[in-house]
């Protein structure tokens, strides 16, 4: 038996990292009983007993996961918006509220996505950012050199660690660990909101298509938190299953769905690019107006195969159209029980395409993502199956 | 630690093979194998009557994760695939040297002594070489 193709992700190395960095709960992965894998860079748990097990505790009841990998930066200064108005194609200007959340992406003069990323308005002259793990080296530089004329200052949180506890049952079994302030202050969230609450920053936020909390909390808070979930029954969850919960939620993973060679709207993104107000004069803004008013020559699609199989990525994908398309993420759903993908495909593809997977054709339907949210299929029921 | 069932032989690729008594063989992937690619979700066997070569691919595993090849580690023809995995893939994971077979061969003349099988010992070494 010999590996066919491994999940890139988790087999490669991103960046130039020597020694893999480990999170403050490396210890407690081993001690769990995870196997550990490189993602970014990272020393990183990919499952502890079963990823198809541990996806259904977090569709089904609650799962936390270890995200300290990722970036926490905080950006400080009178200049702030102003600053992040001109380095993300998505308008901080949207957020009124202290504690509001915007996803957006961050792009290269080209329009090429350099990063996808959560920013938290906290307040006037305050900004965080979370950034991915395999780009934080390259986007810290990236930034710091755009904020100098701003004189906003950049600094990276590596005080922080961060759980994500996701599942219908995650926020009530993750306020359990606050005090009684911060539990009812955290349960009061709104979607896409974080509040600092005592030592913890709490966010309404996740990946994985389930309500949840993101939590940033510090580095020794970290394994008393883990242990005191699984006490509450939170399942502990790899990285293997938080892929095919968020790509069932019909969520990118940057290097695998997006990177700098591809603009937003072949990237299913376009919904993240603010293009009014006009004046406003992002980084990549100039690259993107005439994509914007011209239709992109490609487009991110769901697939869902009919067939026995699984769609991996960098399979090809045959339209009907010159060129055809390519697998850009690709899994067994255990939700569905049948495998699901995202694909970069001509903008004039229809409604079934061909997938060559080991040089058969096997076919499948062309879906709007997300294929699940909240526990629940959302594929329209098959027509005409053959 | 991953079980090896000293009534078995071996391949380097993680194969285990079993001699029938009527003088065909079973074929499967290891438990380190399966407990490496992790949960099961499709497995394609060769159908009867198909002739392989050793080193031949001739089945697929694949788990959420990852696909790979199983080859054929003797020469002969495919007598039977086990027709179970199709709908229960799930089953190489809980039983690998059992219900969970993946095909059955008849070895071409003088094919069984060529095809270098590792005794169970043998197999022991590869795994402790490779950490597992």
């Amino acid at each position: 038996m010999r590996a066919r193709t491994a999940a890139c992700r988790f087999s490669h190395s991103l960046g130039d990292a020597i020694v893999a960095r480990q999170t403050p709960l490396f210890r407690l992965h081993q001690e769990l009983g995870a196997r550990m894998v490189d993602f970014g860079g990272w020393d990183m748990p990919v499952q502890y007993s079963s990823q198809i097990g541990e996806h259904h505790a977090v569709r089904r009841a609650a799962g936390v996961f270890d995200v300290s990998h990722m970036g926490v930066l905080d950006l400080r200064g009178q200049r702030v918006r102003a600053f992040l108005q001109q380095l993300l194609a998505n308008d901080v200007g949207k957020l009124k509220v202290p504690g509001k959340a915007l996803y957006s992406c961050m792009l290269n003069e080209q329009g090429g996505v350099l990063d996808d990323l959560i920013v938290y308005y906290l307040d006037e002259y305050w900004f965080r950012m979370v950034v991915n793990a395999g780009t934080r080296a390259k986007d810290l530089a990236w930034i710091r050199e755009h904020a100098r004329s701003f004189a906003v200052e950049v600094t990276e949180r590596t005080d922080l660690a961060m759980l994500a506890i996701q599942g219908p049952e995650a926020r009530a079994k993750a306020a359990q660990l606050m005090g009684p302030a911060e539990s009812s202050a955290a349960l009061a969230l709104g979607t896409f909101v974080g509040y600092g609450l005592g030592r913890w920053f709490v966010a309404r936020t996740g990946y994985t298509g389930e309500d949840g909390f993101e939590i940033m909390m510090p580095a020794v808070d970290a394994v008393p938190a883990w242990r005191g979930l699984n006490a509450l029954g939170v399942a502990s969850c790899g990285l293997g299953a938080r892929d095919t919960l968020r790509l069932e939620a019909g969520m990118n993973l940057y290097g695998n769905d997006m990177d700098e060679r591809t603009h937003p709207f072949e990237s299913g993104l376009g919904w993240t690019v603010a293009l009014a107000p006009p004046e406003r004069n992002f980084l990549g803004r100039a690259a993107l107006e005439p994509i914007a008013r011209e239709g992109s020559a490609r487009k991110l699609v769901g697939l869902v195969l009919e067939e026995r199989g699984v769609l991996r990525a960098h399979q090809k994908v045959l339209t009907g159209a010159a060129g055809g398309g390519e697998i850009t993420s690709g899994t067994f759903s255990p939700t569905l029980e049948r495998s699901i993908a995202l694909a970069r495909v001509p903008a004039s593809t229809g409604s079934r395409v061909q997938v060559e997977i080991r040089g058969k054709l096997l076919g499948a339907r062309v879906v709007r993502p997300p294929f699940v949210r909240a526990g629940k299929s959302l594929l329209p029921p098959a027509k005409d199956t053959p | 630690m991953s079980k090896v069932p000293p009534d078995l032989r071996y391949t380097k690729s993680h194969e285990w093979i079993r001699t029938l008594t009527d003088g065909t063989v079973e074929i499967g992937i290891t438990d380190h194998a399966q407990h490496e690619l992790g949960d099961l979700v499709f497995v394609e066997v060769p159908e009867a009557g198909r002739t392989v070569k050793a080193d031949e691919p001739c089945a697929v595993v694949e788990s959420v994760k990852a696909a790979s090849d199983v080859y054929a580690p003797i020469a002969g023809e495919i007598t039977a695939g086990n027709p179970k995995l199709a709908a229960e893939p799930e089953v190489v994971n809980a039983d690998p040297y059992g219900e969970g077979w993946l095909m059955r061969l008849k070895p071409a003349a003088g094919a069984l002594a060529a095809a270098g099988l590792l005794s169970p010992a043998e197999y022991q070494q590869v795994l402790d070489a490779e950490g597992g």
